[in-house]
């Protein structure tokens, strides 16, 4: 963890409540995949932790869904603002299982934290399937970011209004993965955990105190013992997780 | 040069800022950010004789200049502090530490404190009797005089070291309550412990928090910590650790000032990872500018005059 002013260059509306965000400066320790930062914001008392999509030196990408007054005060911030931000958090995905093919699935507001992971694992010259769902067609975001990286993506929407109709469990890929990473809201990743036979990381979330694992708000019960999301998560391995 | 040492019950602190128990762990997440040292102490998570996992999530809830948080006791248990948790403590912390405490009965408390009693780093003992977030314990310990101070005699009974009780403001009279505690023996009074209190979540129309209630902390509860530092202040004459809110070195002074000897900072340690050292930073500048040299001078002194 470290504590970073960073100041927004630029913010891109993605969807009718999807933003883009992003910041320049020393983004201390978002070079792993699936980490966190959590950001102070003029008159809210908690941070809002957001979890990291991409990053360079000097430049951190953050999408981010509008869920209430915290992250309305977000999309409205202009370039030049200066964010104070708890840069780094959370354990992150772990590459070194993946396999040559594994799979990525994302949810809605699940998806960004794939991006980096889904770059990463390229460089690490493995060849990464993506499924990205969403409820309908213009809910629907990153899928040109992912195809540029030229990978297979195939998008499922709740509605059908796009792509195969159904749920991220619904797209043929599901049940010949080697291994796979997700992200999305947990009725999606119950059902990914009962759809795969294989093994896997999930990205949690949970309601934040602190978001550096001193306040305890965040613990669920694992495998291997009480765990903080924040800090021992928010990535646990498909064996750690009670369901 | 200004004098910002103050002394809890003979334990002399370099100042008196005090991270509180529960928004600081066991000091090590924060050692990473900066070092720990320049506190004059911190209380550590609150330890119960066995391990706790707490209360369901979602545990924490936003308010307006504050949080509810109902984590209801987390903790590895006191053998597990004692042999792991203390270790990494005094890799990252010299100086005497204060042992939090919790408990759901009086043969639970007295364990709790008779094994840490050995330990060399423990300063200084804070006793919660009022913990909002746990059933049948905690809380209902600090809501009865009489309760509370045979709490107070059966931890007397079992250490040496000094025994600061933590007093729970979700009572009529807290005044009588630390009274009883100093009658049976208490070197001190620790307060206040978190306000009851609860939010609804307008989308899912249920309380936010999965236990519906919890304990409300932050700037918002300042005034109500103040009042009740001040109310202690006239009823006992043994040392007060004064809590609630606190944000800045100008805090620190009034609830000095209101008659506290030394001062915990909760919440604010969880938004600002560093808060607690920028107010012992703060705290020389803030004194000069209120023509303050010794801080043990302003103990309680909005009392007199």
């Amino acid at each position: 963890m470290e504590q970073r002013i960073l100041t927004i260059t630029a913010q891109r509306r993605l969807t009718k409540d999807v933003w883009e965000m992003r910041l320049a400066g020393d983004a201390a320790g978002c070079d792993v995949p699936g980490r966190f930062v959590n950001i102070r914001l003029d008159g809210f008392y908690l941070r809002r932790p957001i979890s990291v999509c991409d990053w360079r030196d000097g430049e951190l990408t953050l999408v981010y869904k509008v869920v209430g007054g915290g992250t309305a005060a977000m999309a409205a911030l202009p370039a030049g603002a200066r964010l104070d931000v708890l840069t780094g958090l959370g354990n992150g995905y772990d590459t070194a299982p993946s396999g040559d093919r594994p799979l990525l699935i994302g949810g809605g507001v699940g998806v960004p934290p794939l991006y980096g992971l889904c770059k990463r694992l390229i460089a690490e010259g493995k060849t990464p399937r993506v499924i990205l769902g969403f409820n309908t067609a213009d809910e629907i975001f990153y899928e040109e970011e992912f195809r540029a990286l030229g990978v297979e993506v195939t998008v499922t929407t709740v509605d059908g209004s796009y792509g195969v109709k159904g749920f991220v469990t619904d797209a043929p890929e599901i049940a010949d993965g080697t291994y796979f990473y997700t992200c999305g809201p947990e009725p999606m990743l119950k059902a990914v955990y009962r759809a795969t036979a294989c093994s896997g990381q999930f990205s949690f979330e949970e309601r934040m105190g602190c978001g550096f694992g001193a306040c305890m708000g965040c613990s669920c019960k694992t495998v291997t013992g009480y765990k903080r999301i924040c800090k021992d998560g928010p990535v646990l391995t498909k064996e750690e997780i009670v369901w | 040069m200004v004098n910002t040492r103050v002394t809890l019950s003979g334990l002399t602190l370099d100042n008196p800022v005090i991270p509180a128990s529960g928004t600081f762990g066991y000091g090590y997440e924060f050692a990473e950010l900066y070092d720990i040292n320049v506190l004059g102490s911190f209380s550590f998570k609150g330890t119960t004789a066995q391990a706790r996992f707490g209360n369901p999530t979602p545990r924490i809830a936003e308010c307006t200049a504050g949080m509810i948080n109902s984590v209801g006791l987390q903790n590895p248990g006191v053998d597990k502090v004692i042999v792991e948790e203390l270790p990494k403590l005094r890799q990252v912390f010299h100086k005497p530490v204060i042992a939090n405490v919790g408990g759901f009965s009086f043969d639970e408390y007295a364990e709790v404190c008779r094994k840490l009693d050995g330990e060399e780093q423990v300063g200084l003992f804070e006793v919660n009797v009022s913990c909002p977030n746990v059933h049948g314990g905690g809380m209902g310990f600090g809501t009865d005089p009489a309760v509370a101070a045979e709490v107070t005699r059966r931890v007397k009974a079992v250490t040496t070291k000094p025994v600061y009780i933590k007093l729970s403001p979700n009572v009529t009279d807290i005044a009588a309550i630390a009274k009883a505690c100093e009658d049976a023996g208490a070197d001190g009074i620790s307060l206040i412990n978190t306000l009851l209190g609860m939010r609804v979540d307008l989308r899912r129309k249920r309380p936010v928090i999965a236990n519906t209630m919890g304990g409300f902390s932050g700037p918002a509860v300042f005034p109500v910590a103040l009042r009740m530092v001040w109310q202690v202040y006239e009823a006992v004459s043994i040392p007060i650790i004064g809590m609630g809110g606190v944000t800045s070195a100008d805090d620190v002074l009034e609830m000095m000032l209101a008659g506290a000897t030394a001062v915990e900072v909760g919440a604010a340690n969880l938004v600002d990872p560093t808060a607690a050292k920028k107010i012992v930073e703060g705290l020389p500048a803030a004194m000069e500018r209120y023509g303050i040299d010794d801080l043990t001078t302003i103990i309680g002194g909005a009392h007199h005059g």
